[in-house]
């Protein structure tokens, strides 16, 4: 592995068998467990840390999976600090919580290391179904369905599968192509086909989609991002983290990526941690995130912090950018305190769902009632494009959910 | 600083830490090490006749729990596999530079006068304190006539006790089987023949798993397994249980014992010596962290000495042997009640699932204000310290006499009892 390569490399490495065997034996295996109270896709916890305790790793597995079928990127991106090992009760003990995300990865590593999945599909159905967005919501939803039986086509804008997972999310949190690798598996079900540079809108149409199939599922993520509105905003040398971080993950050799010596990040959530920290990891040598409120309001949870810091980002509370200036071949920032100069700035100030014509929009959203069908007869929708929660397991379970409803829908 | 020196069956030692007959005290190599840890003396690993015999490849069995390796340890080795010359000249070199401490010298051979009057003499000469007579060792040996072949006979063990007396000036200690329905026959046994002290437990006949892939009884030797001496933390309880019979019986009171199984640290050594012991020999511990655990356990026991002010062990050995005694003389009337702690309560719900599931149903789930809560159900409960013991954090579960009102009832006197006085038909 080339140095900068190495440097993007597994944030937490897998635990050893033998640490997973000690950590598993630590859970106390509660009656009416918190932790899966706090799992927004309803986890077995205790069940699957005790499989992994007694070396069932098969059934530690298949009770992780078939609540969350992406329990492999889950175990590497979920906030666990602030879900399921918040509630653990070694936590309410003012003690270190189980290593849930990690007992997770043990698991779900072990089945994918099998080669296949433990379910079984079901006898076809005859039914179609159309799903849009290849993300975690979108083959959450085609998998559930694959599994009763149903055909599935997904359409994605884009030329790869997976989503954030594969787009969005920091290099050393899915490392070793991991999200295509949790793609292939996932679809390894059958039924389901991806259909690439798809894009909604373009040379995709939802009406067309209603006749032809029985019901469609909309994952479609949020796509567009919010714009700072200050002067100096669309300067040369000012881009959206996102695209930064895209480009990077998509990036066949990252040492081409040049952000110049000094980068600013403006944002406050995870997607400005991730952004920052890599700007670091790719050799930039001042990175600082400018952030317009106080640590309590960011997004970006307390590890997620101290992981940029550790990584050596400086992190500026209470700097609202007032304007950006160009000056001497690099950036001015001015915020109501002190000013900073940046040979790059990446935007990361959220994003937003894009908009979509014919369907029912709450708070730009999409509409969706408790079963996840929107204004449209047959239409469904779930994932970051609806309200919610903006995590990937929570898009997981609105996939799962959604799936639930169309069964029900196509009168099964 | 409490006072460790023990003297068992008449031979001092610095400390009551020996270390028992087996592979730690196998050769000089060994027990010049264990000294210079600080062991107060070991028990040579057991001597045979000559030629040796011959031991297998794959010798321990192994069991882990929960993570915890060598919870409990089983093993198919025999006695020493170096000549009896050799054995003997170790001996009475370590014995010579180490004067102080106590080496006692494990034996076996075959069942018959002649060959146990030839080995004594031999021994004697080394300078050694005494002998220990290996009446327990329950694999390989047995098949041959001898280890707990002797040792499941009472009349075996008095008759070779009784020769081993006859035919040496040393004390004598017999180290008893645990793979009998009852120990005190055996220890009783002993003491006819003339036994100096009884030491106990040897290993428990086990086998310590199967393996699944081959289907072979652990440990396994080129695909085959065979039982083996179970001993370590799990054989503990046991051990007690037979030690204190022994103390407490009107037939073999005050016969010494050395305390052996499962002994880790000075606080289950201070529980054989409370239970009857007046030394210990430790094994599994040594075999899974090395001699160095002597040290914690000198300065374990001579601190809670301290603290409990006994000045040395006679002050407190044996003393709870008097408070071992039959179900029947137990206080039918005394009564514990569970109490929660509520402020260290981690809502892990444990406790509720053993009481629910498999109790007295005693323990309520509760939510107030939609935090769990877990609250005893006093009518219920039958302080049986289920919930006490399954709930993970220390002090948060309590069992709490209550006042019954009632005067001290053993089932002796019980009406229910028919063979009671009191019996109400």
């Amino acid at each position: 592995m080339s140095d900068i390569e190495s440097r993007f490399a597994d944030a937490h490495p897998p635990l050893t068998h033998a640490q997973a065997v000690v950590e598993a034996n630590r859970c106390y295996f509660c009656h009416d467990a918190p932790c899966i109270q706090a799992c927004p896709t309803d986890i077995d916890v205790p069940g699957f840390i005790r499989g992994i305790a007694t070396g069932n790793l098969a059934g530690a597995a298949r009770k992780i999976l078939e609540q969350n079928i992406f329990g492999g990127a889950c175990a590497r991106v979920c906030p666990t600090e602030i879900l399921c090992e918040r509630a653990c009760v070694w936590t309410e003990a003012g003690e270190q919580p189980i290593a849930i995300g990690a007992l997770q990865r043990v698991a779900t590593d072990w089945q994918m290391a099998q080669g296949e999945q433990p379910f079984i599909r079901a006898a076809p159905t005859g039914k179609k179904i159309a799903v849009v967005g290849a993300g975690p919501a979108g083959l959450s939803c085609a998998h559930a369905l694959a599994l009763r039986g149903h055909e599935v086509r997904v359409f994605d804008a884009k030329p790869k599968p997976g989503g954030l997972n594969e787009y969005g999310i920091a290099a050393y949190k899915m490392a070793d192509a991991f999200a295509a690798r949790e793609v292939e598996f996932i679809i390894s079900i059958g039924g389901i086909d991806i259909e690439y540079d798809r894009e909604l809108g373009e040379t995709l149409n939802l009406a067309a989609l209603r006749m032809e199939y029985d019901a469609v599922f909309l994952g479609l993520g949020q796509t567009a991002v919010n714009r700072m509105g200050i002067p100096g905003e669309d300067l040369p040398g000012i881009h959206d983290a996102v695209d930064f971080i895209a480009e990077l993950r998509q990036a066949e050799d990252k040492a081409t990526l040049n952000l110049g010596r000094r980068v600013i990040v403006i944002g406050g959530g995870n997607t400005a941690i991730d952004a920052a920290t890599q700007a670091r990891l790719l050799g930039a040598e001042e990175v600082t995130i400018l952030y317009r409120r106080g640590p309590e309001h960011m997004s970006a949870t307390p590890e997620e912090q101290r992981w940029a810091r550790q990584h050596g980002v400086n992190i500026h509370f209470h700097a609202a950018p007032l304007r950006v200036e160009q000056v001497e071949g690099a950036l001015r920032i001015l915020t109501a305190g002190q000013n900073f100069v940046a040979d790059t700035v990446l935007k990361a100030v959220g994003q937003k769902f894009a908009g979509l014509d014919g369907v029912r929009l709450e708070n730009g959203r999409i509409a969706v009632d408790a079963v996840h069908t929107t204004s449209l007869a047959g239409v469904f929708a779930g994932g970051d494009c609806v309200a919610g929660q903006d995590l990937t397991v929570r898009a997981v379970q609105d996939g799962k959910l959604a799936a639930r409803a169309i069964h029900a829908f196509l009168g099964f | 600083m409490a006072d460790l020196t023990t003297i068992f069956a008449g031979i001092r030692s610095p400390n009551p830490f020996w270390l028992a007959s087996a592979p730690p005290t196998d050769k000089a190599y060994n027990v010049e090490r264990a000294f210079r840890a600080g062991w107060g003396g070991v028990v040579w690993k057991t001597l045979g006749e000559d030629p040796p015999i011959v031991n297998v490849s794959s010798r321990y069995g192994a069991v882990s729990y929960g993570g915890t390796r060598i919870a409990g340890l089983n093993n198919i080795e025999l006695i020493t596999d170096r000549p009896l010359d050799l054995n003997l000249q170790e001996i009475t070199q370590v014995k010579r530079s180490w004067p102080d401490r106590a080496m006692v010298v494990s034996l076996m051979v075959p069942c018959t006068e002649e060959s146990w009057k030839s080995i004594l003499a031999r021994v004697e000469q080394t300078g050694a304190d005494g002998v220990e007579l290996n009446f327990g060792c329950p694999h390989g040996m047995s098949e041959r006539g001898m280890g707990a072949a002797v040792g499941q006979v009472p009349e075996y063990v008095e008759m070779v006790t009784r020769w081993c007396k006859q035919h040496s000036r040393m004390p004598v200690i017999v180290k008893l089987t645990p793979n009998v329905t009852d120990i005190v026959k055996a220890a009783a046994a002993a003491k006819a023949g003339g036994a100096d002290a009884v030491s106990l437990i040897n290993t428990i006949t086990s086998i310590t798993g199967v393996n699944l892939d081959t289907m072979s009884p652990e440990p396994m030797v080129d695909g085959k397994g065979t039982h083996g001496g179970y001993c370590g933390p799990a054989v503990k309880p046991i051990a007690l249980r037979m030690v204190g019979e022994i103390a407490r019986d009107a037939t073999t009171r005050g016969l010494p014992i050395s305390g052996i199984g499962g002994i880790s640290t000075w606080r289950d050594a201070a529980e054989f010596i409370a239970l009857g012991a007046t030394n210990v020999q430790v094994c599994t511990a040594a075999m899974h962290h090395g001699f160095k655990i002597v040290d914690d356990m000198i300065s374990g026991l001579s601190n809670w000495m301290d603290a409990k002010g006994y000045a040395s062990l006679p002050d407190f050995q044996g003393k709870a042997i008097q408070n071992f005694v039959h179900w029947d003389d137990l206080n039918l009337n005394y009564k514990t009640i569970a109490r929660i702690d509520q402020d260290l309560c981690i809502k892990c719900g444990l406790c509720y699932a053993a009481c629910e599931d498999t109790s007295h149903q005693s323990i309520a789930a509760l939510r107030v204000e939609g935090r769990r809560r877990y609250e005893i159900i006093d009518a219920e409960c039958v302080g049986c310290n289920l919930c006490a013991h399954v709930c993970p954090v220390e002090y948060c579960i309590t069992m709490v006499p209550v006042e019954s009102g009632q005067p001290h009832l053993t089932w002796k006197d019980h009406p229910n009892n028919p063979s009671s006085a009191n019996f109400a038909g």
